[in-house]
């Protein structure tokens, strides 16, 4: 499952009701097609840095989904019809925050002592799952070795 | 004269014939062949600091550091516009990392979330 960010702009005179009708059909859409929606944030009006659609302001709507590729596509291919949505911009985020978390846990492991054993084997613990280490086979060879 | 002068070019920059008769013109004999090309690169370190019109210092003249290293800045989001735009100049374009000191990876992700940021009407393409 991949976690993707979508920032959509809508045309800046649209209603509330409008813009809750229209996100709300957007998350049934998305669940659908077989993704969740985890947060929706209301940006709000902001000043466009260029002129889209003849419009110099916009309101900004972001949501964070998880789903599969196919899904965004979907996504995107309704939005691109939907008349009110003005612009928007997909970023997948999955990699970022797992890079992210892992910088975390490493700092977080350094704050709390330098150098402690545990701190350590805290770091080890979350770096070996990540590569698939052969365990079985080193056991299989020393047993003809201790015989 | 003139045909002398332009057949020793090409062969200067093969620098294979060592036995030459007009060996006046090149004193190393044919063996280096950057010799009458250009200025020697040694007196050019670190790819020129202010510039290599300067004259050729041999120190730069501010170390600049990486400010998103400094500062452990680990993600640079397209979102946050205070941010980029500390790294885009007047006229919206972005600025290079010898004038802002940031070093190269961070440089790359910046650019990409600007380029992002730009997409998405958050920053111009170029104003003024």
């Amino acid at each position: 499952m991949r976690t993707y960010e979508l920032m959509f702009i809508l045309r800046p005179d649209m209603v509330e009701e409008d813009q809750d009708k229209l996100v709300s059909t957007l998350e049934s859409q998305i669940q659908a097609a077989g993704g969740t929606v985890k947060s929706v944030e209301r940006m709000g009006k902001r000043r466009l840095a260029y002129m889209v659609r003849n419009f110099q302001d916009g309101i900004y709507v972001l949501l964070t989904l998880e789903g599969e590729g196919g899904m965004v596509k979907e996504i995107e291919r309704r939005l691109r019809v939907n008349e009110p949505v003005i612009k928007f911009l997909t970023v997948r985020v999955d990699e970022e925050q797992k890079r992210m978390a892992k910088i975390k846990a490493i700092r977080d492991t350094k704050v709390r002592g330098k150098g402690t054993r545990a701190a350590a084997a805290a770091a080890e613990a979350i770096a070996t799952p990540e590569p698939l280490t052969p365990a079985p086979a080193p056991e299989t060879t020393e047993a003809p070795t201790g015989a | 004269m003139a045909d002398e002068t332009t057949t020793t070019a090409p062969q200067a920059a093969t620098g294979e014939t060592p036995t030459r008769p007009e060996g006046g013109q090149r004193p190393e004999g044919g063996q280096r062949p950057d010799g009458p090309r250009g200025p020697r690169p040694g007196g050019r370190p670190g790819g020129g600091p202010g510039g290599p019109r300067e004259g050729g210092r041999k120190f730069f003249r501010r170390k600049k550091v990486c400010k998103f290293c400094v500062e452990k800045i680990d993600s640079i989001n397209y979102k946050d516009v205070r941010l980029l735009s500390q790294f885009v100049a007047e006229a919206g374009k972005i600025v290079p990392r010898r004038l802002t000191g940031v070093c190269t990876p961070h440089q790359r992700r910046l650019a990409d979330a600007i380029k992002q940021a730009r997409n998405i009407a958050l920053l111009p393409f170029a104003s003024r």
